[in-house]
């Protein structure tokens, strides 16, 4: 499904700051994997996504997703296949625009678009109804702007939003770190509601060890740009902090990961 | 006196404001939509005002001019695009860029510094013939322009184009990913921005009677007043609200100046008085410590 070969990134190549954030990287992601990607600050995690997402290009190796090789395509022309939520909550929506055109531009992901009308009747039936599955009651607010809104209820919007148009690829980077806890739990239920009900293929970057531990099939920890480990199945499942902690804590400097 | 002056005042300004709202219009779609401050505007508008003059001198019917000028607009806004999304050139320095290449350009469009209009047939030569009040049947034409011009827009930027382009200016990364070339919409949006000054430009020139290649200094802290003052009345929460403020806003504009020149402003001191009108009203939001000022622009 997704593949990543020997991928390499380095930053400021030739200076004094050079760093080698991916290094030699290679993945296999098969279709409906839910991986949980861990690691410490610097280890990469966000560059790993930069490069599936195509943010920036890789120095080095080659990139496939459903067997084309996507190495040097722009970002905008891999949105067909992938769905990215950010961490910051302001970032997956539009906030001086409202939910339903918000939606709408959500619902064209990857195609192209014209002078049609942007929100049509139907649309706006079926965003209201799309939105009913939130519980959040968004679906009598369609024409307030987004900034009205609590960033628990933007990043509930974001995820709605990839489902509109189902990518190929679920990108989801620390999606649930600047929520409270409550609000985090409710973004995190959501997220594998949907996740299920979709059959999503998902890579989720997190920087809480019990949240990778708990959801998903199948969990990689990221270290100084290669993958240090890659369990998935029974052996994922049977994971806990305290055994992860145990054999690789001394990789595990980041405090905030134990927490 | 003084009753009887005001009064007078108010159809000026009233063609004035509504000739000069199409400029505020592009800066609505550069500066809010796009976020992007777009300088080309004071090279643009007189380029609409060199070409419309040139070819109507050379024969031209003036509504084909009229169209080559919002043409030539449109070009070198999109060459300001250009410039900042694929040179990566800053946006104020591509602007600026533009602007200084265009007064060299509208030189050579005019061949010389100013063209004179008045004894030739413009667009609006027909309707001056009218046996009525002059002011009635021009300001007729402006207001059905203008309005026409500020609907288009509405409709635009509520199509999916529309918004992929406001969502550019709003949250680029966001709308990236959801696969849009956001250089492109650039591009288009100062394009479109600068076709709309070049029309006002254009229209201007045939109102007063020449075209003069210094006829741009200004416009664009002219333009930005009139945006300012229509917010303040209406608010900026839709586009048809910010479209709407930014033509009452260029009439109200033109009031206060013809007002202020009025009350012993000297004509000189106008640019003056505008810039300390803009500074006063982005100013003082920020000595209040509000939390945002009334500008958030990309790529400055």
């Amino acid at each position: 499904m997704i593949r990543l070969e020997k991928v390499t990134k380095t930053f400021s190549k030739g200076t004094i700051d050079e760093k080698t954030a991916i290094n030699g990287l290679s993945l296999h992601v098969r279709k409906g994997d839910f991986i949980t990607v861990i690691g410490s600050n610097g280890a990469g995690k966000t560059t790993f996504l930069n490069l599936i997402s195509g943010t920036f290009r890789p120095d080095d190796g080659v990139i496939f997703i459903d067997g084309s090789d996507v190495t040097h395509l722009p970002e905008h022309k891999r949105a067909r296949y992938l769905g990215r939520i950010f961490q910051d909550p302001l970032m997956g929506t539009a906030s001086s625009m409202t939910i339903e055109e918000n939606l709408a531009m959500a619902d064209l992901r990857g195609s192209p678009r014209g002078l049609k009308w942007g929100v049509t009747k139907a649309l706006r039936e079926h965003y209201r109804h799309t939105l009913s599955i939130l519980e959040l009651g968004l679906e009598t607010r369609l024409k307030d702007t987004v900034s009205l809104l609590s960033g628990g209820q933007r990043q509930s919007m974001t995820l709605l939003m990839v489902t509109l148009s189902l990518p190929k690829l679920l990108l989801l980077d620390e999606h649930t770190a600047a929520l409270d806890p409550k609000t985090a739990q409710k973004v995190m239920d959501l997220t594998k509601k949907i996740v299920e009900k979709n059959n999503l293929t998902t890579i989720m970057v997190t920087h809480n060890m019990q949240q990778a531990i708990r959801y998903g099939n199948r969990m990689i920890m990221l270290h100084e740009g290669g993958i240090q480990f890659d369990i998935e199945g029974e052996e994922k499942s049977a994971l806990t902090v305290e055994g992860v902690v145990r054999r690789f804590g001394a990789e595990l400097k980041d405090e905030a990961l134990l927490v | 006196m003084i009753s009887f002056g005001l009064l007078r005042t108010i159809p000026i300004s009233l063609e004035q404001g509504l000739a000069y709202g199409l400029v505020a219009l592009g800066i609505v779609i550069t500066f809010r939509i796009l976020a992007f401050p777009d300088l080309t505007v004071d090279g643009s508008f007189p380029l609409g005002a060199a070409v419309v003059s040139r070819l109507i001198m050379e024969g031209v019917s003036p509504i084909y001019g009229i169209i080559m000028a919002v043409l030539c607009g449109f070009l070198a806004g999109c060459c300001t695009g250009f410039l900042n999304t694929k040179l990566k050139i800053n946006s104020l320095l591509a602007g600026i860029l533009m602007m200084t290449m265009l007064y060299s350009v509208n030189l050579r469009i005019m061949g010389r510094s100013n063209i004179q209009l008045l004894t030739v047939n413009t667009i609006l030569t027909p309707l001056e013939n009218l046996d009525v009040n002059r002011f009635i049947p021009i300001i007729t034409f402006f207001f059905i322009t203008v309005f026409a011009v500020k609907f288009l827009t509405d409709m635009f930027f509520n199509t999916q184009l529309g918004f992929a382009m406001r969502a550019t200016g709003d949250n680029e990364q966001m709308i990236r990913t959801l696969g849009v070339n956001t250089d492109h919409m650039t591009i288009l949006g100062i394009g479109i921005s600068n076709a709309f000054v070049a029309l006002s430009g254009a229209l201007v020139a045939q109102d007063q009677g020449f075209s003069d290649v210094g006829m741009g200094i200004g416009m664009i802290v002219a333009g930005l007043a009139s945006i300012i003052i229509g917010e303040a009345l209406f608010g900026k929460r839709t586009v048809r609200r910010m479209t709407l403020a930014a033509i009452v806003g260029s009439i109200m504009y033109k009031l206060i100046i013809s007002l202020g020149l009025r009350l012993g402003l000297a004509p000189t001191d106008l640019k003056m008085a505008t810039g300390v009108m803009v500074i006063l009203a982005l100013g003082i939001p920020a000595l209040k410590k509000e939390k945002e000022g009334k500008l958030h622009l990309r790529g400055v």
